[in-house]
């Protein structure tokens, strides 16, 4: 039994780099994803509302942990093997496309109706409505609920670490192999996730805070 | 390469998703009501409670909900235990489920509590209630009416929540598709099926918190409009 | 200011009050006897602090100087004992009626009756029935609050107040949320209570209310009571500029 040091709390940090960028590929990934399916969510088109409704609520209503098993062991059975940082990536972006589209479907449908109908009637076309008006404004409201997701995101990579990917929650159970102090280890592990984490909820309440208090003065 | 899926497994091997399906219920039935008692107590403490206790309540709060429940739950069992606390796996992923569910709760009831107007309180105040009868009777039941909605996707979202405690060897749901997985290397049939479950089990919680919702809010029930 | 001695006969004794919220002196060394079975109507302009007096004389705000007294209790004494004696001698009835929207009208009745004085609940659904009835609302014994006007709600929230059985009621411009077509049924309700002897201070802009009820007026400006006397002596020789100014903007 190897006694903790700082080199393993380094190693920790460290291994911080590859949750940020699991975080970053999820987030990207479900974004390009998840905008296609906000829109799709606000489509006159009846079939296109359903396969997005669809898709929503089957990721919404499978635990993210079995969404990682079916890409990396169920993808690999069929002979598709993916290493885990892809398989990973992959799941959490599946995931993120669906509440990241659930979120800013709501954003799109905040905008005020009169904002539609003033467009309207100055003859834009369905795709610059969306372009020039509704869409700046869904950003604006989206930003505090998408910023506040991420936290979700980062919060989830730790799942990669059941596939093998050494991330911050696997290289905590790496160190916990050789020295035997879990409790340590992952108060610290914990800690270092609060200190990417909390930065963020903060920031999505301030941001919150300011786009009420801009919305009032309308 | 055309992949030949095989479900044949299930024949055999039907029990023990049953039972791991079963297990998952128990866990979190359990978690979400202790856990919900947990965060109103808490809630109540952080709008009404004196600075200490509201800054605990803060302090709680905001630690859950920026630290992965995976490595919580690992706190819980693996660290627990090696400061001399032994405790089962079951013991333990409760353990962990109410503390995260309990912060959870704390932020959506608290939304509930304070969206009580004061002039309820007032009025409360002059007929003579004492503060926690106020709390009780006038205060909780309109509070959790109006974040009902909320309270039953955070319960939702708790059971899916749960297979993580598979990571500790709780014998739940995802914990079953893994052993029967290594066993039968259908991989994705078997994760197909469970997911297939927990929809279903998704499904069910929220009829279930429908139908509670309909049996505790009278108000609701006869009139059929929102608080 | 010298007080008054407190016989049985006074159940309201406010004595040189002062209220301030922050810099904002609210209320100015204001003075008022009521004794028992009088109404008191309190009339001003908003902002010259006649619903602070009410809220003050109900225990809900505190002050900075001076002294309250109802049934020879001092307000504003701490202890839970003080408190729970101010609740029981004072009712008070809000502009905003504040029924519970989640209790039927007997309910809301009955759960200061079995949770406060600790009445049985027979006994307490008993006096539910008979307040109502003072109220004229009988038939609403199972509705909710949303199911009723403003009117029906307000004669709610006085049944409810009423059925503690206090030593005075308060109302705080209790109808002025209300259309005019439902004053009248509140009005009502009230002057009956006046008739069956209840002490009563009201605020109220309702001048023929006053003028027909009241026993005494008390006219509020800028934190002070400027004038106060009987009724009719009082509408038929106002003494200040302001009294008369407020009189005549008012009809």
């Amino acid at each position: 039994m190897i006694q903790l040091s700082a080199h393993h709390v380094w190693y920790l940090i460290m291994a911080a780099q590859w949750t940020v960028l699991l975080s970053l590929v999820a987030f990207a990934g479900g974004a390009l994803v998840g905008l296609p399916i906000a829109l799709m969510r606000v489509s006159p088109s009846h079939a296109l509302r359903i396969v997005a409704s669809g898709y929503i609520q089957l990721i919404q209503g499978t635990p993210l942990l079995i969404l990682l098993f079916l890409t990396y062991f169920g993808l690999g059975i069929l002979g598709y093997k993916l290493a885990p940082l892809v398989a990973a990536g992959l799941a959490l972006t599946l995931y993120a496309a669906a509440f990241l589209g659930e979120i800013w479907r709501g954003c799109i449908e905040a905008v005020p109706r009169t904002q539609w109908e003033a467009s309207d009637c100055l003859g834009l076309d369905r795709f610059q409505q969306y372009a020039y008006v509704i869409l700046p404004q869904a950003v604006r409201l989206a930003i505090p609920p998408t910023v506040g997701f991420m936290v979700q995101i980062v919060k989830n990579t730790s799942l990669a670490s059941v596939v093998g990917f050494v991330e911050l929650a696997r290289a905590g159970q790496i160190v916990n192999n050789s020295t035997f102090e879990p409790f340590i280890i992952f108060c610290i592990v914990a800690a270092i996730y609060f200190a990417m984490c909390y930065p963020l909820s903060l920031a999505s309440r301030v941001l919150e805070r300011r786009a009420n208090a801009g919305r009032a003065n309308h | 390469m055309l992949y030949k899926f095989d479900f044949s497994f299930l024949l055999e091997k039907w029990p023990a998703f049953l039972n791991g399906a079963w297990l998952t219920i128990q866990l979190t039935v359990l978690s979400i009501a202790l856990g919900f008692v947990v965060g109103t107590l808490c809630a109540v403490a952080r709008v009404y409670g004196g600075r200490v206790l509201r800054l605990l309540v803060g302090f709680y709060v905001e630690l859950i909900r920026n630290t992965p429940l995976l490595v919580q739950i690992f706190i819980v069992y693996f660290g627990l235990s090696s400061v001399g606390l032994k405790l089962s796996a079951e013991t333990s992923a409760v353990i962990a489920l109410v503390v995260n569910m309990g912060a959870y709760t704390t932020e959506i009831m608290r939304a509930g509590i304070q969206s009580i107007h004061h002039t309820q309180l007032e009025a409360a105040d002059c007929l003579g209630l004492t503060r926690v009868q106020t709390i009780l009777h006038v205060v909780l039941l309109p509070a959790i009416e109006r974040v009902y909605p909320a309270l039953s996707s955070q319960f939702v979202l708790l059971m899916l929540a749960s297979s993580i405690t598979s990571q500790i060897s709780a014998e739940e749901l995802t914990a079953v598709a893994n052993n029967v997985q290594s066993d039968t290397y259908r991989s994705f049939e078997v994760y197909i099926i469970v997911a297939a479950i927990y929809l279903a089990l998704s499904l069910l919680y929220r009829l279930a918190f429908k139908a509670i919702g309909l049996i505790i809010f009278e108000r609701r029930r006869r009139l059929g409009t929102a608080l | 200011m010298q007080a008054a001695p407190t016989t049985s006969a006074t159940v309201v004794q406010v004595t040189g009050v002062v209220k301030e919220f922050g810099t904002l002196r609210v209320l100015d060394g204001v003075s008022l006897d009521v004794a028992r079975g009088q109404t008191v109507a309190i009339v001003g302009r908003s902002g010259s602090g006649k619903s602070t007096l009410l809220r003050c004389i109900a225990g809900l705000e505190t002050i900075q100087a001076g002294k309250i007294e109802i049934c020879g209790h001092e307000v504003g004494r701490p202890g839970k004992a003080a408190r729970a004696q101010l609740r029981h001698d004072v009712g008070m009835v809000f502009q905003g009626y504040n029924l519970f929207p989640h209790l039927t009208v007997e309910r809301n009745i009955t759960l200061a009756l079995t949770l406060v004085k600790k009445q049985p609940k027979d006994e307490a659904r008993k006096k539910a029935a008979e307040v109502l009835r003072l109220v004229g609302l009988t038939d609403k014994i199972s509705s909710y609050p949303e199911q009723l006007s403003g009117g029906q709600q307000q004669r709610v929230a006085i049944a409810r107040s009423l059925a503690l059985s206090p030593q005075v009621m308060l109302f705080d411009e209790v109808t002025s949320a209300l259309d005019p077509e439902l004053t009248a049924e509140v009005l009502a309700v009230m002057e009956d209570l006046a008739t069956r002897g209840m002490t009563m201070i009201t605020v109220t802009h309702e001048m023929g209310f006053a003028r027909k009820v009241a026993n005494q007026v008390v006219f509020m400006h800028r934190g002070k009571i400027w004038e106060s006397g009987p009724t009719s002596e009082l509408f038929a020789r106002p003494q200040t500029a302001e009294f008369k100014q407020f009189i005549s903007s008012e009809l």
